[in-house]
């Protein structure tokens, strides 16, 4: 047996296979990787079996997909079923579209398209469609967190809106919404880990999402986390967590000010606009009461008319693309501080366990248990899970608030783009009376 | 003087140059071909800080302006000679225009600077010593004295001419042209607007189109005032990205993109306050029709008193010559107390009814002159102040296009630098 160590674990260093794999898999002999599996050396690879994907207790179907997926990564080129390469392996593909209301006797409500195309053989069918509503998302993401728990779960927009203030119903509030959730379905499907977890494929697959029974796929290591007994105090946290905790902290602050500047602006914005919209009427008005300056008047109500419009298409922009980004990246911040705490509980439980054994073995000379092993273990899937996932939402952080800053800057040329035409237009209208003047008087 | 109208015989900065310093000049001034314009290049200079006792004794500040003469054809051979100059402080200007508008009732007289700083948005208490707003007093003090002189009635005023070359003995020599007298009395101004009978419809419609003016510019100010207040506030919001600075320091890989676009966004918040300084320069244009309008105003109420007066008189001398008929004849036709007591307590003595009726002969036949001179009055007011009237439409048509194309330029030339800046910032962005 050879399968080289999954690339997460490389802080571990190299360990046997044995203490490698999922602690969890070590029990379920039928699918441990038969000792007939080679895999290619040099470089890592996903085998469905790395930490912290959650097995299901056996059945015939899944093992033995499963088990054509361990002969299909034998098949394929190793580099192309690299867990953390970008986007060449997407094979699986989903959208959110098409928002509807429902409206029954209980509640009205608004479903959302989900659909979906993969070549993966973990789903029967190479494409699916299906309606879900938010509470069905919750559902997904809820399960998601409680079954890897080592991993960032990317953040749902927020729940709650006050009935009175927001229009649950306008479109702008649904259209919004809805870019949101394509948005974390979108990233679930990138996530190497994530995109497998069953509760994703019933999400996408099933035509009625029977939330209540749910798969009961809580893990052993989804309970082993939870159940983290208290009393375990972190003493020293690892640098590099030290210095992602400390980002956090300040990176919020950041998007914090950043996101009341930005309300700040759309409502000066606003007040801009009805000041302006104000400042065009009165052209008009003067505009009645003149002769030679009636049309040149009208040419200046008329401009600033459209200045306004293309104003109003730029906060437009502002509120219904920055301010969504902003909102998301600080819901993911929160559920990046919960991940790095569970981290840290479940390195305080190592080490506190650790800290027992090691006295207890001085004592009576107990070897220090497998649950001891088990909890280093877990720690370390953590770490692993937590970093590779951090390098992720770096990477796709800078590329989404590239994208946002470059789409804030065309808008902006767009708008000023808008103005200056309006405003050349005018001047030929004003300078072709001039000029009408200029010969008429000569003659 | 050779009067050949529209050539532009006056060289020099402040002719044709429609934007120059001043930026008051403009095209119509130096086309009507005045004397006095052609005669002498204006300016007015500086503007200094004095200190004196006023009239009851007390210490005031107050400011002068330094007005500047050079006799033209010096200019124009191309000789240098130092200008000739004197002081002059605000109230002075405003005696002069005083002055004019009794001298010339018939005259649209062009407005003076606003005496205090109003349509202010961004300062707390309009302060008359505030250097921005005496430089403007200033541009707009010469512009009034361009205006003066270079219309073709006002400019051949004596006073006029002693103004801007004799600083000592001007005041007298204004009071001594008694116009104080001539003054009409506000009240009888008041009276003949609410009784004239017959104005001329087109006086009518000119003094309603001079309400309309300044209610339209008095709105467009103010809404202008209100734009630019928003206008400052949102820029002052700091956009997010001038905050980019402050999270580049934190960001890996993002750092210098942010901080290049971060630069950008501070040079262009920077450069809104001079944009906004050139946009004050639009108000006071719209600020000078806004007090124009008064002007034209003044010009159809003594329409109206000139009409009223016509009236009154007319309505006197028939009223005197009834008189004398009923006396004549013996036939009262109208009551009068006279009548009366004459039926009362009877006659009376022919002698006396003599005396009367030739008292009343007089009275009508310096009522027949009054009403001869009232009717001369109101018709060459009418006809002068139609003739100005029109070249003040004209004028105000051609100045108000020009500032409204300046406008639209400025505006422009607003958006050039935004999207210079966008792009630039965009730039940055790409390369995060």
């Amino acid at each position: 047996m050879s399968i080289s160590a999954p690339r997460g674990l490389a802080s571990s260093g190299q360990k046997p296979i044995t203490e490698i794999l999922h602690p969890l898999s070590a029990a379920e002999e039928p699918l441990s990787p038969g000792p007939d599996v080679t895999v290619s050396g040099g470089r890592d690879k996903e085998v469905g079996l790395t930490n912290g994907t959650p097995v299901e207790t056996p059945s015939p179907a899944s093992a033995s997909v499963l088990f054509n997926r361990l002969h299909l990564d034998d098949d394929l080129d190793p580099d192309t079923r690299d867990p953390y390469a970008d986007t060449e392996t997407h094979d699986l593909f989903v959208t959110v579209d098409d928002p509807k209301k429902h409206v029954s006797t209980m509640e009205t409500y608004i479903t959302y398209r989900v659909s979906t195309k993969t070549s993966r053989i973990e789903f029967d069918l190479p494409e699916y469609s299906v309606r879900r509503r938010y509470q069905d998302f919750d559902w997904l993401r809820t399960k998601l967190e409680d079954s890897q728990p080592t991993h960032l779960i990317p953040p749902l927009p927020e729940k709650f809106v006050m009935k009175g203030v927001v229009d649950r119903f306008s479109e702008e509030f649904v259209e919004t919404r809805m870019k949101a959730l394509d948005k974390f379905l979108k990233r679930i499907a990138d996530h190497p880990v994530l995109s497998f977890n069953p509760h994703l494929n019933a999400f996408l697959s099933a035509k009625d999402l029977n939330k209540r029974q749910g798969l009961a796929l809580l893990t052993k290591v989804g309970e082993s986390v939870k159940s983290v007994a208290g009393g375990y105090k972190l003493r020293v946290r690892p640098p590099e967590f030290c210095a992602l905790g400390e980002y956090l902290d300040t990176f919020n602050q950041k998007l914090g000010t950043i996101d009341r500047i930005a309300q700040r602006i759309l409502k000066e914005q606003s007040e801009y606009l009805t000041e302006l919209r104000e400042y065009g009427t009165v052209y008009a008005s003067w505009a009645g009461s003149e002769e030679e300056l009636q049309r040149p008047l009208e040419g200046m109500a008329g401009c600033v008319t459209t200045c306004c419009g293309a104003l109003e298409d730029m906060s437009e922009n502002m509120s219904q693309d920055f301010l969504p980004v902003l909102r998301e990246y600080i819901l993911y911040i929160e559920s990046m501080k919960n991940v790095l705490r569970k981290r840290d509980q479940s390195q305080a439980e190592y080490e506190g366990r650790l800290e027992a054994a090691v006295l207890r073995k001085q004592e009576d000379r107990t070897p220090i248990p497998a649950e001891v092993e088990k909890c280093q273990d877990k720690m370390e899937c953590f770490n692993a899970d937590l970093k590779a996932d951090w390098e992720r939402w770096q990477s796709n952080k800078r590329q989404d608030f590239k994208q946002l800053l470059t789409g804030m800057a065309d808008k902006n040329v767009t708008y000023y783009e808008k103005c200056q035409a309006a405003w050349e237009s005018l001047i030929t209208v004003l300078q072709d009376k001039q000029t009408e003047d200029k010969t008429s008087e000569t003659n | 003087m050779a009067d050949d109208g529209r050539e532009e015989s006056l060289g020099t900065d402040d002719d044709s140059d429609q934007t120059g310093a001043d930026g008051s000049l403009n095209n119509t001034m130096v086309e009507e071909g005045s004397t006095l314009m052609r005669r002498m290049e204006i300016c007015v200079a500086e503007a200094e800080k004095r200190s004196g006792k006023n009239a009851v004794s007390m210490q005031e500040t107050y400011t002068v302006y330094l007005i500047e003469t050079r006799p033209m054809d010096a200019v124009a051979e191309g000789r240098n000679p130092a200008p000739d100059c004197l002081w002059r402080r605000y109230s002075e200007f405003e005696l002069l225009r005083n002055y004019l508008i009794v001298t010339y009732p018939y005259i649209v007289v062009p407005p003076l600077p606003e005496k205090r700083a109003e349509f202010v948005w961004h300062k707390l208490s309009a302060d008359n010593m505030d250097p921005d707003f005496v430089e403007r007093r200033r541009v707009g003090l010469e512009n009034f004295l361009l205006r003066v002189a270079s219309h073709p009635v006002l400019s051949n005023d004596k006073i006029l001419y002693y103004f801007l070359t004799e600083e000592h003995g001007w005041k007298e020599a204004v009071y001594e042209t008694g116009f104080q007298a001539k003054a009409d009395s506000r009240l009888r101004a008041l009276s003949a607007t609410f009784r004239v009978r017959n104005p001329d419809k087109c006086f009518m419609e000119m003094k309603h189109y001079s309400d309309e003016l300044q209610s339209h510019t008095s709105q467009l100010l103010r809404a202008r005032a209100m734009l630019r207040c928003e206008a400052y506030c949102l820029y002052l919001c700091a956009h997010p990205c001038i905050h980019c600075s402050e999270w580049s320091a934190i960001e890996k890989e993002m750092g210098d993109g942010l901080q290049s676009a971060g630069h950008h966004m501070d040079a262009y918040a920077a450069s809104i306050d001079d944009i906004l300084e050139e946009e004050e320069h639009y108000a006071d244009q719209l600020k000078e029709y806004l007090f124009y309008a008064e002007a034209l105003r003044a010009v159809c109420r003594k329409h109206e008193l000139t009409q009223f007066e016509l009236e009154m008189a007319s309505q006197d001398l028939i009223s005197k010559k009834q008189q004398r008929e009923e006396l004549a004849t013996g036939i009262v036709r109208t009551f009068s107390l006279k009548g009366m007591t004459n039926k009362l307590f009877g006659q009376e003595a022919p002698e006396q009814r003599e005396a009367r009726l030739k008292l009343l002969e007089d009275l009508i036949a310096e009522g027949e002159e009054t009403v001869k001179e009232k009717t001369i009055e109101r018709a060459e007011h009418v006809e002068k102040a139609w003739v100005d009237i029109q070249r003040f439409k004209e004028q105000k048509d051609k100045d108000l296009r020009e500032a409204l194309i300046n406008y639209a330029v400025m505006q422009i030339s607003m958006c050039k630098k935004g999207i210079q800046v966008w792009s630039n910032a965009k730039e940055c962005f790409l390369k995060m």
